[in-house]
């Protein structure tokens, strides 16, 4: 796997029949909860194996944490919290490293397992594939409609969502002609889906209407509690062209940015509908079909 | 009507925004400002400020914007801005037509003296490339364009352009804007006229 595709992790075959995938990250608290924030941290960090189509092997802990002015037992609680997902991931925490530092920081590195013939890359999607994505859109959004205390509901949709794993969601869609996966994080739902675009020589569209939205997440973004992420992603993204009627709150969360957001699919027009309905009935009901590769390109996205 | 002033320059989303809704809440009718000094949070005050039905106007000074919010009856300068139509101008160059530059320079200035008395007003006029120049410091035109900007008019210089002349830090008038923002606006346009 190269650097200029923007893949979601790095893959190293080491025979005919494995690879090695390999990811890390980690970020500052984005809930108070230590222990929420641990199992969103450690989903979020676990995704990248996911999106490359593999399982995770093993995880070790990347720890930041101010030891004099916190109490220990919050850091408890966070690595419980990411010990629980690691559990649920089917993986096993081999050790990790912490630093004395003023803000805490929680993330993991992930080593999963891959057959080197069924990776899901950036690269991949084909004209005429069908785009699935698997969890609804919105956290960067209500974690700044959090911080006003405003929206709690959504707030609480969110914080689920951003815990949930995409072990299922991977599993599931195993079972189908993937041509190409990423998941959403940073860079937004229509960032990372010109990541995958370009990587792959095409032109996407997208149906906002589609779009599976988190509660309350269209209020909140009406109100004014955007991200500067999303400013900045909208900046960045030059190749979208939005049809007039597209409203603005809609906009702004096709840029937001997620933590631990779902994956995307793009896979063969037939398959999508079989596809989609084996997601849902494995739980994961925000699932949609959300756009589709329209022909070869340079990543050029529609949205109407 | 009451006057306040919300500064919450130093601060990021989503405190400008609460401090502006505590603001607005406090009164029944009048005008807050909020003055923010990023992007991201002027956008997000002003999105607040419509989404609970008042009016909003940005003006930027120094690299701070002041974002003006009227709530509750129409003040003369809403029912002023409300007077800008939708057509959205694209100006490429600072004279205006072909062929003698001197008379173009000439006809620019004729046609920013004029443009004030053509109702509906323009919603907004994009400036790029050689266009930049009129909103710059030492433009022929700066007092017109101030008057359209104080009227409700949108005035958006391309960023790129500005640099390329070396006019960033002489924009005196409107802000600064990108490339996708002058699609975005051309496109939303039901008329756009290019001089």
């Amino acid at each position: 796997m190269g650097l200029d595709t923007a893949d979601d992790a790095g893959v190293f075959q080491l025979d005919a029949e494995t690879a090695l995938i390999q990811t890390v990250d980690f970020f500052t608290p984005l809930v108070d909860d230590p222990y929420l924030f641990g199992q969103i941290a450690a989903a979020n960090s676990l995704s990248d194996v996911y999106a490359m189509g593999g399982k995770p092997l093993t995880a070790m802990n990347i720890v930041a944490f101010p030891m004099c002015s916190l109490d220990a037992a919050v850091l408890g609680e966070i690595l419980k919290g990411g010990q629980e997902k690691i559990s649920e991931a089917g993986a096993v925490l081999v050790g990790g490293h912490t630093i004395d530092d003023a803000e805490p920081k929680y993330g993991l590195s992930v080593t999963g397992l891959v057959h080197p013939g069924k990776v899901w890359a950036n690269a991949g999607a084909r004209p005429g594939d069908r785009l699935i994505l698997t969890k609804p859109i919105g956290t960067g959004v209500l974690a700044t409609a959090m911080r006003a205390e405003m929206f709690a509901d959504g707030v609480q949709a969110a914080i689920t969502s951003m815990a949930a794993l995409n072990k299922v969601a991977a599993e599931t869609a195993g079972a189908f002609s993937v041509h190409a996966c990423t998941d959403i994080t940073g860079f937004g739902v229509l960032g990372h889906l010109f990541e995958m675009a370009a990587a792959s020589g095409v032109r996407i569209e997208v149906d906002s209407r589609a779009l599976p939205l988190l509660p309350e997440a269209t209020e909140a973004a009406a109100m004014g509690f955007v991200p500067g992420g999303a400013y900045s992603n909208r900046e960045y993204l030059t190749r979208v062209a939005f049809r007039t009627d597209v409203p603005d709150p809609i906009r702004d969360l096709c840029f937001d940015p997620q933590t631990s957001g779902g994956l995307v699919f793009s896979l063969p027009e037939e398959e999508a509908a079989a596809a989609l309905a084996a997601l849902k009935n494995a739980g994961l009901h925000a699932c949609a079909l959300i756009g589709r590769i329209v022909g070869p390109g340079r990543g050029e996205i529609d949205v109407y | 009507m009451s006057t306040n002033t919300v500064d919450a320059r130093g601060l990021t989303c989503p405190q400008p925004v609460i401090a502006t809704k505590k603001a607005l809440e406090a009164i029944a009718d009048g005008v807050v400002t909020t003055i923010v000094d990023n992007l991201t949070a002027k956008e997000n005050v002003v999105k607040f400020a419509v989404a609970n039905g008042c009016g909003a106007s940005v003006e930027e000074k120094d690299g701070h914007y002041y974002v003006r919010i009227t709530k509750g009856a129409p003040t003369e300068e809403q029912r002023d801005t409300a007077a800008t139509g939708e057509i959205v101008y694209l100006i490429s160059k600072d004279t205006l037509g072909h062929g003698s530059d001197e008379l173009g320079a000439v006809l620019t200035k004729a046609f920013f003296v004029t443009l004030p008395e053509v109702e509906p007003l323009p919603k907004s006029l994009l400036f790029i490339n050689g266009g930049v120049r009129l909103t710059a410091q030492g433009s022929p035109v700066l007092d017109h364009l101030k008057a359209l900007s104080e009227r409700g008019v949108e005035l958006l210089s391309c960023g790129t352009c500005l640099d390329y002349y070396h006019l960033k830090d002489k924009l005196a008038v409107g802000s600064v804007t990108n490339m996708y923002t002058i699609l975005a606006k051309l496109s939303e346009a039901p008329k756009a006229i290019t001089l």
